[in-house]
């Protein structure tokens, strides 16, 4: 009966999916975004205020301080783990004994929850009882303590590194995929025609890397700048807001201080941010075409 | 609840309770008066709503003796009325999303055992508790001054939470190291004022013991010192209207200088410090003096007994008001407006709130939180370890952390920003001079009981 009219069966063949993505993807946005024009509290309704939750935070200097951060932490961390996460994926795509293993615990920092990962930073920081800095003290390099969290720019630093070792293995492991589907002839080739190491990585391998190096920089940029679980567990947004990223400010306003229709403010301005990321991958790849 | 299973207690339940309560006031060496309210307030008890069972979200235990109590006071409960009682527990910064999440969706725990403004940001879905505060008021001898002004709701002129206590905090330090920096060791003799309290870490600092106060986001710790501080020289957030920020004044700025010279004397990192940063430090014996609660000598009781031996308590010093100015965890349990059992609840609590059920459970704890009803003032905790004594008076000596305006939703939000804290950082290790610290604390402020 279905079968016979198939555009009925087309919308009952993915109307699950459409459900999923509605209730889940759509419902959550459209909240998100309607909360951010009112002045809803929680427990409170609330009511429609346009735009003025925007305007509040674009005034507020913790908010102006947590956009500076957010920029920070994901532009330095993406670079960083795409250049780290290249050179590893290059590194892995020769043969070696071993390889197989090595490429599976190349994953581990990637697959241990974030939680636990951030625990173990927050002790490797601590200001009295860090490894580090028994490490750096051990081979003379440090007298006393370090103060990782507890100043501002060390604190970003230490945040970043954490991060940086949290998703180098999602750039190694994307970017190794796509190495492998690069034909060797085209490397023998060029070889034969007297081509270095630089010229094959810089007219071979990169060129055909690109698509899906954009795609993975464009994934770890929204992954990154809407990090949250690490800040909050070893900082929690301090030293005076200097780790602030738009998830833990949104959290502490909304929730913690109550105020949903602000927090969500907050919470949207990623929505910029991510566009951007979006076009630019968008862009990319139909040049690409 | 007219068609609620009753469980008003019997002449013969009434006697024999009260025998065992007059025989628990003996013990607790409480005078005649508190002996006579109780048996004339011994009559309030909630019929209990026919086949009623109670969720209760609690923070997790802090010392480990505190759940096992909590729950055999609840079984005692089911035992007693047939009421089945759910705990749930969180992390106590945790309990606020999960009740304010509860709240929006009227959906969850009957009860919430939460702390601070809470009760207050959603004071409209909350069932009035006043009967019962006042009942245990009149009981046991009152509350204390801090503890209508958190539980009691002006706008909706009832009582909307009733007071559990404080997990009070109290300057903790190292006996040996105090009196080597040539100051007496005995709390009642330990340093009063914040001037003499200076002179000692300093001192501490001389010989080699830096202090440690946490000035990163550290929720309790950070919390309770700067507020002490800035209140110990009559600064102050907000006036009393609520509205006025009276923040930027000479006092201030006082209490900042005077946290700056504390902040030499501090080990160094506290600017990252959370909350369990100083229980470490002075465990390990790389701090002399911090501020906490009874958590630490507990865990060095267990595990370090050298250091508990060595350890000890003494109040927060009194400042140039001249009269105390603590900040302490205060917790508190409400009853949403949603439960089908509003009576089974408010039994629930008063039964936790009595003096057999709520003595096994502060006892236990070792005095971890601080009694908010002044009958309690004779608990045996309190007479058993002299260095827990202490902790005895932190509901007494504390002011609300939205002094001196209203717990609410405006205080709520500046204590989970850290506006106090942040101030107090800035001005301490550098980054903002005095005054432009007191001007961006201000500005926040400002904007927050403006919003």
């Amino acid at each position: 009966m279905l079968a016979e009219h198939r555009d009925v069966l087309g919308w009952v063949m993915v109307g699950p999916a459409l459900l999923i993505l509605g209730g889940f993807l759509a419902y959550p946005f459209v909240l998100g975004i309607w909360l951010s024009l009112t002045d809803t509290r929680i427990a409170s309704p609330g009511r429609f205020v346009g735009l003025e939750n925007f305007r509040y935070v674009l005034g507020d200097s913790v908010f102006r301080l947590t956009v500076l951060n957010t920029l920070l932490y994901a532009g330095v961390a993406v670079v960083l783990k795409f250049v780290l996460g290249l050179g590893l994926a290059l590194l892995v795509n020769r043969e070696f004994r071993g390889k197989r293993f090595v490429r599976a615990a190349m994953l581990l920092p990637w697959i241990v929850p974030t939680s636990l990962s951030a625990l173990v930073f927050y002790w490797i920081y601590d200001s009295q009882f860090s490894v580090l800095t028994w490490a750096l003290r051990t081979v003379g390099l440090v007298s006393g303590y370090v103060n990782y969290l507890g100043d501002p720019i060390l604190a970003r630093a230490a945040l970043i590194a954490a991060n940086v070792w949290r998703g180098v293995p999602f750039f190694a492991i994307g970017l190794l995929a796509g190495l492998q589907t690069i034909p060797r002839e085209l490397y023998e080739a060029a070889e034969m025609d007297g081509a270095g190491a630089w010229a094959r990585f810089r007219w071979i391998t990169w060129p055909l890397l690109v698509p899906l190096a954009v795609v993975v920089v464009v994934f770890s940029t929204i992954m990154t700048v809407g990090d949250f679980q690490l800040i909050w567990i070893v900082t929690k947004g301090g030293p005076a807001n200097a780790t602030h990223l738009f998830g833990t400010l949104a959290y502490q306003r909304a929730i913690q201080g109550g105020f949903l229709g602000e927090g969500a403010a907050v919470a949207v301005f990623t929505l910029p941010v991510l566009l951007v990321c979006v076009a630019f991958a968008y862009r990319a790849l139909r040049r690409e075409d | 609840m007219g068609d609620g299973r009753s469980v008003r207690v019997t002449r013969r339940e009434f006697l024999r309770e009260g025998v065992a309560a007059l025989s628990g006031m003996a013990l607790a060496g409480l005078g005649v008066d508190a002996l006579r309210s109780t048996a004339h307030a011994q009559e309030l008890t909630y019929p209990v709503e026919r086949g009623a069972s109670l969720r209760v979200l609690r923070w997790s235990q802090f010392v480990s003796t505190d759940r096992p109590i909590f729950e055999e006071n609840a079984r005692r409960f089911t035992q007693r009325t047939g009421v089945p009682v759910r705990v749930e527990y969180e992390t106590w910064t945790d309990v606020q999303p999960k009740a304010a999440a509860a709240a929006n969706v009227g959906s969850g725990p009957d009860i919430v055992i939460g702390f601070f403004d809470e009760p207050h940001l959603w004071a409209d879905k909350l069932v009035p508790v006043t009967d019962l505060a006042e009942y245990l008021g009149r009981k046991y001898g009152g509350w204390f001054e801090v503890c209508p002004q958190y539980g009691y709701s002006p706008p909706r002129r009832a009582w909307i939470a009733v007071p559990i206590g404080a997990p009070g905090a109290a300057i903790n330090y190292r006996m040996s190291w105090v009196r080597e920096a040539g100051f007496d060791p005995d709390p009642a003799k330990f340093p009063k004022t914040t001037d003499e309290f200076l002179r000692l870490c300093r001192a501490l600092r001389a010989r080699g013991h830096p202090t440690g106060f946490a000035l990163g986001k550290a929720v309790g710790d950070g919390n309770v010192w700067t507020h002490w501080c800035l209140w110990a020289f009559g600064g102050r957030a907000v006036a009393p209207d609520n509205k006025t920020i009276t923040i930027n004044s000479p006092e201030t700025a006082n209490a900042l200088e005077y946290a700056r010279a504390l902040y030499e004397t501090m080990i160094p990192g506290v600017a990252g410090w959370l909350d369990p940063h100083n229980n470490r430090a002075f465990l390990a014996g790389e701090i002399s003096l911090t501020n906490n609660g009874i958590s630490i000598y507990f865990a060095a009781k267990n595990d370090f007994p050298e250091i508990a031996a060595d350890m000890n308590h003494a109040f927060f010093p009194v400042g140039p008001v001249g009269r105390p100015t603590e900040l302490h965890l205060f917790s508190q349990a409400y009853i949403f407006n949603y439960t089908r059992y509003p009576n089974a609840a408010k039994e629930f609590l008063r039964w936790i709130m009595e003096e057999t059920q709520y003595s096994r459970w502060i006892n236990g704890m070792l005095g971890y939180v601080s009694h908010p009803l002044r009958a309690y003032n004779n608990l045996a905790v309190w007479r058993s370890d002299p260095k827990a004594l202490p902790f005895r008076d932190a509901v007494a000596r504390m002011l609300p952390h939205s002094y001196a305006g209203r717990p609410g939703p405006e205080a709520a939000r500046a204590l989970a920003e850290f506006v106090i804290v942040d101030m107090f950082a800035d001005a301490c290790t550098g980054r903002r001079s005095v005054r432009d610290a007191i001007r961006a604390a201000e500005d926040r402020l400002r904007r927050i009981y403006r919003s």
